[in-house]
């Protein structure tokens, strides 16, 4: 009997934790068991949590330290606490790449969301000739990785530009356009499953009064889809914030006048390839603190939408 | 109504599907074509010279090194991350203490999901300029500072880490499963919790012990979502650029010290940019298309069950 009361304790953990156990005697034994395993769990779960936090502080430490201090010892402390480095890597354009950064992302998520939505509702909800194809189409792009198109569409781009200058080769709209199309197959993908999940009652009675389709849209759905919406919208952030290879691709510079429109991630390792040169470590770790701070705030303020949104946009 | 149905399909879906088509469908199919030439990227002038980048690939040992890497990345970064992540999730939904409530995630679960979470909205620039700190070859170095103070390096001969050929592409692997288990413990953990509770008490007045409901319920109610983990871990580790070229030694696009850490995507960007054969780096993604294509449909096929409703 008793080996069966212990095994009580695989049961995960419920969100209401409603069942009161019937008696006494068992909940003390239940507390003996979990014991062992709590303190076992706790020691894993605080390395893992040591070995995430520790390098960051590691580097914001840096960022108050000196070359010396930094080439000598992993575990000198910073001498006095000054901001110098700050203001040398904040002169070398990290202010800059941001705003080059919230450009762009601006302007792709905005395009992402309103053409993945209007092309998802439509291929959800309305049934035309050539549906499937258009829809395993976008499908299909998913899981391409981007390296198989990445020759052709630096040429297409830069020929592009030869015609239309702002659509070219470094410049903002090119780009946005380049990371909207490629976000549209999930985004397209996971929304086509959410407007088929939603009910279709409330869309006809719209209808019946007189609503024209694109009113529907925009005043019914989407106001209906907005939890599917949210959580698309969230995967997408990430996934261009963290974009490397395309802008690494499309955003150089073309001559000495061109001015630099790095994307944030590209930007750091620009700095960091110089300060390598120029020997300005807590320079670079300054840099990579003022990058991270942002990021943290919004994660920190958002973490309950960022996670089940990221994890719902992945379990479709 | 229904006469304005189509003009309102159209309207909708032309903007999407053409630039769709034209930036990713059209770039898709073009190297496909270019493959089979011997341009160089430079000049519009082109040959067709049929599957000869192709013969010419496979008998390039620097490819074949990459692809080995690429290989060994696709089965150990998935199974490490999965696994790691599958006993962070059990530890933090039936680790606590049991108490009047049954059993309890452990105390403070919310915030070792919020920290375990964080490295994935991290840059991958951050990512890369962080470990090239922690992996420094000088006593400045983090894990160097760290493991020559408990004694296991010798200050005098610390570890090269990424400069040490049989162990740079490790290193790479630490990296991405340092910020990718967090994301998949949040995955499995929502899996977890949405697993009803009947099953279990059905299970335990049975008699089942600890252990089998881990692997006799926890475990195939979760496969669904763990090959969902397995095929993004798989495309993660097809891509891993960003880390390869910038943290590895070596003249453009890393991959070194001589090509030990080199993968595809870094020879692929090295022929096309710098060598100017974008032709043979065509033939390149092309195979890697294949390998992608290939190990998805693979992976869905083998490990495909019987789809459990509840």
């Amino acid at each position: 009997m008793s080996t069966n009361t212990d095994a009580t304790t695989g049961i995960p953990a419920q969100r209401g934790g409603d069942d009161k156990p019937r008696r006494p005697g068992k909940e003390q034994r239940f507390a003996d068991g979990g014991g062992v395993l709590n303190v076992f769990s706790h020691g894993f779960l605080a390395l893992w949590a040591l070995l995430i936090i520790g390098p960051l502080i590691w580097i914001v430490l840096g960022s108050f330290k000196n070359n010396t201090e930094i080439g000598s010892s992993a575990w000198s402390w910073p001498s006095h606490w000054s901001f110098d480095a700050f203001g040398r890597a904040w002169q070398k354009g990290i202010g800059d790449f941001f705003v080059n950064t919230l450009i762009v992302l601006a302007g792709s998520l905005t395009l992402t969301m309103l053409l993945g939505a209007m092309a998802a509702y439509v291929l959800a909800r309305y049934e035309f000739r050539g549906n499937r194809v258009i829809y395993y189409f976008f499908v299909a792009g998913a899981m391409f990785p981007v390296y198989l198109a990445l020759v052709p569409l630096f040429f297409m781009v830069k020929n592009l530009g030869d015609v239309i200058p702002w659509l070219g080769l470094n410049q903002y709209v090119g780009l946005i356009l380049v990371y909207t199309a490629y976000s549209l197959p999930f985004t397209v993908f996971f929304l086509y499953s959410f407007f088929r999940s939603l009910p279709s009652a409330v869309h006809e009675a719209a209808m019946i009064d007189g609503c024209s389709h694109s009113r529907a849209f925009f005043q019914v759905m989407v106001p209906m889809a907005k939890s599917g919406l949210i959580s698309v919208f969230i995967f997408n952030v990430l996934g261009q914030w963290n974009q490397y290879l395309l802008p690494l691709t499309l955003m150089q510079q073309q001559s000495g006048s061109d001015p630099d429109h790095s994307m944030l991630a590209q930007g750091l390792m620009n700095l960091a390839q110089q300060s390598g040169y120029a020997s300005d470590f807590p320079g670079l770790f300054a840099g990579m603190t003022i990058a991270m701070l942002p990021v943290l705030v919004v994660y920190l303020s958002f973490q309950r939408q960022v996670q089940a949104g990221l994890t719902s946009a992945t379990l479709k | 109504m229904r006469h304005r149905k189509y003009p309102f399909i159209f309207g909708f879906l032309v903007v999407p599907v053409v630039l769709y088509i034209a930036l990713v469908i059209w770039p898709y199919l073009q190297t496909f074509g270019y493959s089979l030439t011997d341009w160089s990227g430079a000049s519009p002038e082109m040959n067709f010279i049929g599957l000869d980048n192709y013969t010419k690939l496979f008998k390039d040992s620097v490819f074949l090194g990459a692809l080995q890497h690429n290989l060994l990345l696709l089965i150990v970064l998935p199974l490490a991350t999965i696994l790691l992540a599958l006993f962070f999730a059990f530890m933090l939904n039936v680790g606590g203490r049991s108490g009047t409530g049954g059993v309890q995630g452990v105390r403070g679960s919310a915030f070792y999901k919020v920290v375990f979470f964080f490295p994935q909205v991290l840059s991958v620039a951050i990512l890369s300029v962080l470990f090239q700190g922690v992996y420094r070859t000088d006593e400045g170095g983090l894990l160097n500072g760290v493991l020559s103070k408990i004694g296991i390096v010798d200050p005098a001969h610390p570890w090269q880490w990424l400069a040490d050929p049989d162990f740079g592409l490790w290193c790479i692997m630490g990296v991405l499963i340092w910020s990718g288990v967090g994301f998949y413990l949040v995955l499995f953990s929502a899996a977890m919790q949405s697993i009803p509770k009947d099953i279990y008490e059905a299970a335990l007045l049975d008699g089942a012990k600890r252990g089998t409901t881990f692997f006799k319920i926890t475990l195939p109610l979760l496969w669904e979502t763990i090959q969902t983990a397995w095929v993004y871990l798989a495309i993660a580790a097809m891509d891993a650029f960003a880390l390869v070229s910038t943290m590895t030694p070596g003249a453009y696009y890393g991959g070194g010290p001589d090509h030990h850490s080199e993968i595809m995507a870094t020879l692929l960007m090295r022929n096309f940019i710098t060598f100017g054969k974008a032709g043979y780096a065509c033939a390149m993604g092309v195979v890697i298309f294949f390998i992608t294509m290939v190990l998805s449909v693979v992976s869905l096929r083998v490990t495909r069950r019987e789809k459990i409703e509840f």
